[in-house]
């Protein structure tokens, strides 16, 4: 008999719950500093499900994913500074330039595998925040300030209201979980499942698997380009280190910590990594010391990540 | 319907086929014979577009295949089962066997998850369960099954009976018996040179890279010091 109640649901579900309900439950408990840190770990489990679809499924270990989170969130700030703050001229051009960049990156560095693929990804996303760095007219290093938050002209569905912004993200972490759960079970996601497995062989049976993997990747783009659009807006600024190739790395340690392959593991990854950063951060400066060991130890005994442990069957939970 | 004509092939500096020349016709089982390393998948790969040869040609149905990616080629219409079978480990076996499938003008009944699993009952029971959890014979089935589900007009079956129990050789066996009764066109690569000489219409003997004999069932099973000096039968 098949068990649907796992530890592995069960925590999924716990998270899902404990996200709906922090904006209400943090003022209760008196912390409401809890609400901007829950919206800033649902912003980077965004990030890091999109990172997932790559890398878990795909086999396409992106060292450079944190660009687009940059790329969503300077086309919110470069079009506010220029007093164009219209939520439906700001998102789409997020999600297109994100798209592009993806297109074009991906044209270029899925023509290599292994660690060939990781550098070039890496290089590729330093490219990007190295031009930002050098636009000085938006802030350089210094970064950018975000006056007004996008603007969907309407009173009903107005980004300034923090409870708005807050379930905004809450919702769109819910759609890209059922976007990336319907591409992995489709046949799309079974070609890009079997072709990180045996890329040769998926060819030799009639698949042009380059295709599918440029998709899957202008995808993953795309959803991490919403989660740059959606940080730019909840931090008001944005500045080159969104981009910094360290935040591509600890994209890949979230998504490693919650384990790969698993649709649920980047956002419980994101959870363990940031509050636990942000615990640790409080009781001693020298917490990456602890931070460190518990990385390797979870990479070193739990192969499948948190949600292995908890018995997650691969794809679905 | 398959033509290797003349082609040599390389891997790296080192020449692996000499003007390997081999033809299936329509309905035909056609078989590579030789010992190991005489370039026997060297030509499947070859034929398949993933070893590119540097001379010769291959055609398929009247059309040069031989500079095409391998995915066009299997497009064309070639099912592959590779050898040590090769399946996705991390897909079920309703996913290895549906995640490439194709629905193609066929002549008579076309390949479906259902006509597989008619034919491999043992993969019936096992739809939902990875394909790393599956025996060697299973798997090879598996990998028969995925290749049919793109409904070829040609399969090449490499080495399909290698490592395997005697009664999953059997099965083996009696599915090329199932697609020859179906006059599905099939090269196969295999050392059981008694099963082929009762199953196969032509045979070809592959001998460092280019063939040295080629006739009927008949023919070979009549020339056994052919077989002990080529085969080592």
């Amino acid at each position: 008999m098949t068990h649907w109640w796992t530890p592995a649901r069960a925590v999924t579900a716990l998270v899902l719950v404990l996200c709906a309900a922090v904006p209400y439950l943090a003022p209760a408990l008196d912390e409401p500093f809890y609400v901007i840190v829950f919206a800033r770990i649902m912003i980077w489990a965004i990030a890091a499900v999109s990172l997932n679809l790559i890398m878990g499924y795909g086999g396409m270990i992106s060292f450079g994913h944190a660009a687009y989170l940059g790329i969503g969130g300077y086309a919110v700030a470069i079009l506010g500074f220029h007093d164009i703050t219209s939520a439906w001229v700001q998102l789409p051009v997020a999600i297109g330039l994100s798209a592009v960049v993806a297109l074009v990156f991906g044209v270029i560095c899925l023509r290599t595998r292994g660690i060939y693929f990781i550098m070039i990804t890496l290089a590729l996303a330093q490219m990007v925040y190295f031009l930002s760095v050098s636009a000085e007219r938006y802030g350089s290093d210094d970064g950018l300030n975000i006056l007004w938050r996008s603007d969907f002209g309407t009173r009903f569905f107005d980004l300034e209201d923090s409870v708005v912004m807050y379930y905004t993200i809450f919702a769109v972490l819910l759609g890209c979980l059922l976007v990336k759960w319907r591409i992995v079970m489709s046949r799309f996601g079974m070609v890009l499942r079997a072709s990180s497995s045996n890329d040769t062989r998926v060819q030799a049976v009639g698949v042009p698997t380059f295709r599918y993997r440029l998709v899957a990747f202008v995808i993953a783009g795309v959803m991490c380009g919403l989660a740059g659009f959606l940080q730019a807006n909840l931090e008001r600024f944005v500045s080159p280190d969104m981009m910094n190739w360290h935040r591509s790395g600890e994209l890949i340690l979230m998504t490693v910590l919650g384990g790969t392959s698993t649709l649920f593991g980047p956002v419980v990854g994101a959870v363990v990594f940031l509050m636990l950063s942000e615990i640790l951060s409080t009781i001693t400066i020298h917490w990456h010391l602890v931070f460190g060991p518990f990385l390797v130890l979870v990479v070193l005994f739990a192969r499948g990540g948190v949600m292995g442990l908890l018995g997650s069957r691969a794809r679905h939970d | 319907m398959l033509e290797v004509h003349d082609v040599d092939a390389f891997y790296g500096d080192s020449q692996v086929l000499y003007g390997m020349t081999i033809a299936v016709r329509s309905g035909e089982i056609v078989t590579l014979l030789g010992r190991n390393g005489m370039g026997k998948t060297t030509t499947v790969r070859a034929i398949l577009g993933i070893v590119r040869p540097r001379a010769g040609t291959v055609t398929f149905n009247g059309t040069r295949i031989d500079r095409l990616p391998s995915y066009a080629v299997a497009r064309a219409g070639i099912g592959l089962v590779p050898e040590g079978r090769q399946i996705f480990p991390n897909l079920s076996v309703r996913e290895n066997l549906i995640a490439t499938a194709r629905s193609r003008r066929h002549q008579g009944e076309p390949w479906t998850l259902e006509r597989v699993v008619e034919l491999f009952p043992a993969l019936g029971a096992r739809l939902g369960s990875a394909g790393n959890q599956l025996s060697g014979g299973e798997q090879q089935m598996l990998a028969i099954g995925r290749a049919l589900m793109t409904n070829p007009q040609l399969m090449i079956m490499d080495e399909a009976t290698e490592g395997l129990a005697p009664l999953v050789r059997q099965e083996i066996w009696g599915c090329l018996a199932s697609l020859k009764e179906a006059r599905q066109a099939v090269l196969v690569i295999d050392k059981n040179v008694e099963m082929l000489t009762r199953l196969a219409d032509l045979h070809h003997i592959v001998e460092k890279g280019t063939v040295v004999w080629k006739g009927t069932s008949e023919e070979l099973r009549g020339n056994t010091s052919l077989q002990t000096r080529y085969l080592g039968v």
